[in-house]
């Protein structure tokens, strides 16, 4: 049971398969074997073929914890590589497909694609110029900016956590950047303009207007998930555009980096007419340095591409309960990439054991189980690479057929939302609402805020109360804004009462720009980013004591550790904010004339009103005023 | 100003103005009322047309086509669970309506205490809740909301709007292009709940209000549409803009109702008069009249004149579409009305910034035609120079001490501050106990009158009033002895610079309040002096006092929307305005009643001090 000690991973995706564990978390269970209580971050994937055999692969998505132990073998393979020359590059290519019917009615699709490439360009004098998988744009990035860890999303839309769950790849509004650097770097702020400039041209989004006035140096929220035991996060910027659109602009490079493109294999269902046709749409791509083997004496790199998208019940579903491949995305699949290991569709059906609630067709024997988000979770697993997946019509085209109601969705744990109270262009105050909804146990969370200078906080206002009474944050790091330089930050670290509503409140004041600071649209409001709740929170698992029907009962009397909390990244939904703004017409031109004048008029009246006037004596003709001259020395009244 | 810098010229000038004061005071006030009048004259008037270009040349298709669903969804809203009945508003049929109608529901209660009984409404102790469901648009990060409200109180058989307004909810769900979340709201006991809801909203609470928080919001709202179908059958729209303290919503609001009426072929009001075509004869210009007078009575009393109303206070531009049954033949269909809104939620639904290309201050004659803040304020500028020019010609007979001398006639140099500050004080201490008292001493006069609490709030506003009249001469005669030539010169000037800062600010606010004040205000106030017969000019002051101002404004009112009263009844009524602006003031915060009280009053009792000045 190798699986119970592997840690690191908080979204996992199962595949059972007697595939060589080739993953990361495999090679770093033997490293973090002793330290495995300093794991604040864990997960167990379990695995259970529907022939009993149980085998673990562990793609592990969000956040990870590397460990001292974990630092030494990687220093000890720094040195063993430089003597033995890299085997045969072992680049690989995987691609999968989840879909989750949501109890709203609606569909959750999410795509992962990973691209593994077997080379460490960041050891020094390895050049790098042979690309099999992997895009060479962004290899090339990669190097010549020494990224140690990029992540970047673009979202379309907002996660309706109190509807829909909680995603496994959750993402703010607008775009997302974050990257850690290489500790070499000397230049991490000119590295970091000059990499978002790249990016935005990769990605034909906005990035270029990531500056120094959005960027962020979050001191706890944002852990490296690769290897790499950086937490010094002078190597860290973090930014979100909530502005930023997304649309099929951004879709088509992104596809572009998939060694299939839209080809073959899961990316033909990506049609950015029905992919923009829904609630919610995220695309992102997450690079980070992963252990290649189980030793973990070579690294590799791992680029995963993600992308969900939520169908609507009456928009996309015209309202009926019934999704098909052909209707989500107009298209059915008929074959794998072929470049690929593995390509399989998920379908969740664990709410629907006896397919009482609705009905899955084709049926396929393979059922795959998994602890997703603190929830044990059942698969229905279609494997792309197998030729009787399409059946006779050499088309695969799930349908999903709803036969009643879907019935009440149990409560996320986790909610946060936020909003900007108070009227006038004045002051105001964001409110933080933070729910934990979990009936019995309190759990800690990390609330990040980063807000644009022109909200000036009021630091002092800063109040977090939990059912009424004053929550004292038990840490807090805050860094005040410069006006036009650098944005507020503020981290805190909030214990939440069980079955409790945290509200954070912060007043503000909104500044008065100068005239060129203002964007085109002004009337329009300025954006606030949202703000990140990341917390490890108790899992379902470990909250439903009466689980011994399928498991054995030595094995469930004190919670697992893996089991017990996982990790989860809620994101508050963006602000937008008005600031005052002058009237830029006709109009306000006239104002700032009259009032010219008025000055002027105020000027000349309060001149007026202040001077006494006095009639001028003529001034004396030469003459006369010698004569006094002269009168004055004599000491004899003067001539007038 | 070299001018005015050369003393001879100075004094040419000032001597002009001082011997032709009376006559040019009486020209500026002529040409002040001319010029009003003047305003709704259609060639003196611009066309109104769309100023936002989101909303302008983008046309939309209208498609709702559900209005019989609509109205058969009215009906079982009706008898069996009694919506706007004495039950109150069923609150689980609209919640799971709403919620089949693939909403995301919550609902929010409130109370709220009445500082005296309304008796216009019959309630005293509120309590009630509002039941809003959100239209989360796809793709959109809750930023930016639209609300579309449908009143359902007691008393008031709104169940049509209702209905059209989930009949539009259902239609608009199964719509992708909103690029904002809708919230449909209907709210209990009208305006109080609308207050509760956006106070809730904005976690405000500036009235004193008592509700639950808030569960669900949508970010920052754009605009409002307030909708009240009283009847089955419709054979006009009438819109109202009017909200508290006068406030009114950008004019492209209104323009984009009339553009939606002239293309659907809605019959469409304003003040509930139809737009005439014939200017050029005497009755259409005084329909055009009669509309704009309508329109600057209802913003002069600073009420919210629908749900609309309170919404302006949040920088929320918001309008009231309220159907009307005036027995026409022409009818209006839900379907169309349904469209209407359509067409209006999808404009606005475009809208890149908040409504702010157009005015923000006009007057419309009608839905077709307005009068921009530039064009009315030089007929209130005309008034109020008139107390400048008093208060000049004042100023230089006070320094002119020269020509007393030679006289003979030896006065005390200066008159002593406290001649002057006696009256200002006593005067503000009458109206601070105008402004305190009415409400708070409503149990004892409970208690010793025969009277309902309501009418005794009343009653003692009026008496406060009334004693006002007797106290300020004669305390400052006790405190500062006999009163000089010049201590009420020196008062004069005090006071009419005092009124022309007053009214002058009040009419950059709420120009129709600020207008009608000056109207009635300036002429006496302008004129006084203690030399005059005393009872005439008494009781020519009286009749122009505040009160005697809303008096005229009641019976003005009640005979353009023909409805004429008689003394009796326009008495009662304007106990009701009273007692209703005491009220306003106390639930949603309209800032008339503690203008008059606090600052208007007291200004005209220092005219009234100056009238009994010996």
């Amino acid at each position: 049971m190798a699986a119970h000690r592997c840690g690191l991973s908080l979204v996992f995706i199962l595949i059972f398969s007697s595939l060589a564990c080739h993953s990361s978390c495999d090679s770093l269970e033997n490293a973090n074997e002793d330290t495995e209580e300093k794991q604040s971050v864990s997960d167990t994937p379990r695995e259970v073929n529907s022939d009993g055999s149980i085998a673990a692969e562990d793609l592990n998505e969000r956040r990870g914890r590397s460990t001292d132990a974990e630092l030494d073998r990687r220093d000890g393979t720094r040195t063993s590589e430089a003597l033995t020359p890299a085997a045969a590059a072992r680049d690989e290519f995987q691609e999968e497909l989840v879909i989750r019917p949501l109890h709203s009615g609606d569909i959750y699709a999410s795509f992962q694609f990973r691209t593994l490439w077997d080379t460490d360009f960041l050891q020094e004098g390895q050049k790098v110029s042979h690309y099999r998988l992997f895009p060479k744009s962004l290899g090339q990035v990669l190097s010549k900016f020494s990224v140690r860890e990029l992540h970047i999303s673009f979202t379309q839309g907002f996660w309706r956590t109190m509807q829909w769950g909680q995603p496994f790849i959750p993402s703010p509004p607008g775009a997302e950047l974050w990257v850690w650097f290489h500790d070499t770097v000397s230049d991490v702020d000119g590295n970091w303009k000059e990499l978002t400039n790249v990016l935005s041209g990769i990605f034909c989004a906005s990035l270029n207007f990531i500056d120094l006035t959005n960027t962020v140096q979050p001191s706890a929220s944002f852990k490296p998930l690769g290897l790499g035991n950086a937490t010094d996060h002078r190597f860290l910027r973090y930014a979100t555009l909530p502005r930023e659109i997304v649309c099929t602009e951004n879709l088509t490079p992104w596809k572009k980096l998939l060694p299939c493109g839209s080809k073959a294999g899961l990316a033909v269902l990506l049609k950015s007419e029905k992919l923009f046709h829904s609630s919610f749409h995220s695309q992102a791509v997450h690079i980070r340095p992963v252990c290649q083997d189980e030793q973990c004496t070579s690294k590799a790199w791992e680029l995963r591409q993600t992308l969900n998208v939520v169908f609507d019940l009456y928009t996309a579903g015209q309202g009926k309960k019934e999704w098909s491949l052909f209707k989500m995305f107009s298209r059915t699949l008929t074959e794998a990439c072929p470049l690929a290991t593995s390509s399989k569709v998920y379908v969740d059906i664990t709410d629907n054991p006896e397919g009482e609630l609705f009905e899955l067709s084709p049926a396929t024997p393979l059922l795959s189980q998994a602890v997703v988000l603190g929830d044990r979770r059942t698969y229905s697993v279609f494997d792309l690479t197998r030729a009787e997946t399409f059946g006779q019509l050499r088309s695969l085209n799930l349908l999903l057929r709803w036969k009643g109601d879907g019935g009440e969705m149990l409560r996320p744990l986790l909610h946060a939302e936020r909003y900007v109270a108070g009227f006038g262009l004045q002051t105001g105050e964001i409110h933080t609402v933070i729910y934990n909804n979990h009936p019995y146990r309190a759990f800690p969370v990390l609330l990040m805020d980063s807000v644009p200078w022109y909200l000036q906080l009021y630091i002092h206002t800063l109040t977090v109360t939990s059912k009424s009474r004053d929550n004292k944050p038990s840490y807090i790091h805050y860094q005040p804004a410069k006006d036009r330089h650098r944005p507020h930050l503020l981290e805190m670290l909030i214990q939440l009462p069980p079955h409790s509503m945290t509200e954070v409140t912060v007043q503000f004041e909104r500044a008065l720009l100068k005239w060129t600071e203002y964007t085109p649209d002004p009337n329009h409001g300025f954006y606030v980013g949202s703000s990140v709740v990341s917390a490890l929170v108790p899992s379902m698992v470990a909250m439903n004591t009466n689980f011994t029907q399928d498991q054995p009962l030595f094995s469930s009397f004190v919670p697992v550790k893996e089991e017990s909390s996982y990790f989860v990244r809620v994101y508050t939904e963006p602000l937008l904010v008005n600031l005052p703004t002058p009237d830029f017409s006709m109009p306000y031109n006239v104002i700032c004339l009259t009032c010219t004048v008025v000055a002027v008029g105020y000027g000349s009246f309060y001149n007026l009103l202040t001077r006494t006037f006095q009639v001028d004596e003529p001034s004396l003709p030469l003459a006369k005023r010698l004569a006094n001259l002269i009168r004055r020395i004599r000491g004899v009244p003067l001539l007038t | 100003m070299g001018l005015l810098s050369d003393p001879n010229r100075r004094k040419a000038l000032t001597g002009l103005l001082t011997r032709l004061n009376t006559p040019i005071c009486i020209v500026c006030y002529l040409a002040g009322i001319v010029w009003f009048m003047g305003l709704a004259f259609e060639p003196f008037t611009l066309r109104t047309y769309m100023s936002e270009n989101a909303m302008g040349s983008t046309m939309v298709e209208e498609r709702f086509s559900s209005g019989e669903r609509a109205l058969s969804l009215a009906k079982e809203f009706d008898p069996p669970s009694a919506c706007c009945g004495l039950n109150g508003m069923p609150v689980e049929w609209l919640v799971k309506a709403m919620q089949s109608r693939g909403l995301e529901v919550f609902t929010q209660s409130f109370s709220r205490k009445l500082p005296f009984p309304d008796e216009n409404k019959e309630r005293y102790m509120v309590r009630g809740t509002n039941v809003y469901g959100i239209l989360r648009a796809p793709r959109a990060p809750r930023t930016e909301a639209l609300v579309i409200t449908a009143p359902c109180s007691p008393g008031n058989t709104n169940n049509q709007a209702v209905a059209l307004l989930l009949a539009l909810a259902q239609y608009f769900r199964n719509q992708i292009y909103w690029a904002k979340d809708i919230i449909f709201l209907v709210n209990e006991h009208d305006l109080i709940g609308t207050q509760a809801w956006l106070e809730g909203y904005h976690h405000t609470n500036i009235t004193g209000m008592e509700y639950s928080p808030l569960q669900g919001r949508a970010g920052s709202i754009q605009a409002a549409l307030s909708l009240e179908l009283s009847s089955d059958v419709i054979t006009s729209l009438d819109l109202v803009l009017e909200g508290l303290n006068g406030q009114l919503p950008n004019l492209d609001l209104a323009n984009l109702f009339y553009a939606f009426c002239q293309k659907l072929g809605v019959l469409c009001t304003i003040q509930g008069k139809l737009q005439r075509n014939d200017w050029d004869t005497a009755e259409g210009y005084t329909h055009a009249a009669q509309t704009m007078m309508l329109m600057v009575l209802k913003q002069a009393c600073g009420r919210s004149w629908g749900d609309h109303g309170l919404f302006l206070r949040y920088h929320i531009e918001a309008a009231s579409v309220r159907g009307i049954n005036s027995f026409r033949h022409y009818k209006t269909d839900a379907t169309t009305i349904g469209r209407l809104l359509e067409g209006m939620v999808r404009k606005l639904n475009n809208l890149l910034e908040r409504l702010h290309q157009s005015y923000f201050f006009y007057l419309l004659p009608s839905l077709s035609r307005f009068v921009s803040i530039g064009y009315y304020m030089p007929a209130f500028g005309l008034l109020a120079v008139i107390l400048l020019l008093r208060a000049l010609d004042l100023w230089v007979h006070l320094g002119a001490p020269a020509l007393a001398a030679v006289d003979g006639v030896t006065e005390p140099s200066s008159p002593g501050v406290l001649t002057v500050l006696t009256p200002v004080v006593i005067s503000h201490l009458t109206g601070v106990a105008l402004y305190l008292l009415p409400v708070h001493l409503q149990e004892m006069a409970v208690e010793h009158f025969p009277v309902s609490e309501t009418e005794a709030v009343v009653l003692t506003a009026i008496a406060i009033y009334t004693a006002g009249l007797a106290l300020p001469h004669n305390t400052q005669r006790l405190l500062s002895g006999e009163g000089t030539e010049q201590g009420w010169k020196v008062l004069k000037l005090t006071a009419l610079l005092y009124l022309a800062v007053l009214l002058g600010c009040t009419a950059l606010i709420n120009f129709s309040l600020g207008f009608i004040l000056a109207v009635t205000l300036v002429p006496i106030t302008a004129s006084i002096t203690p030399h005059m017969p005393k009872a005439l000019y008494a009781v020519v002051m009286v009749l122009l006092s505040p009160a005697f101002t809303i008096l005229y404004c009641v019976f003005i009112y009640q005979e353009l929307i023909e409805a004429p009263v008689s003394v009796s009844e326009g008495w009662m009524l304007f106990l009701s305005v009273i007692s209703q602006g005491i009220l306003d003031h106390a639930l949603y915060g309209s800032l008339v009643y503690p203008l008059l009280a606090l600052f208007i009053y007291p200004c005209w009792l220092m005219f009234w001090n100056i009238l009994f000045w010996n």
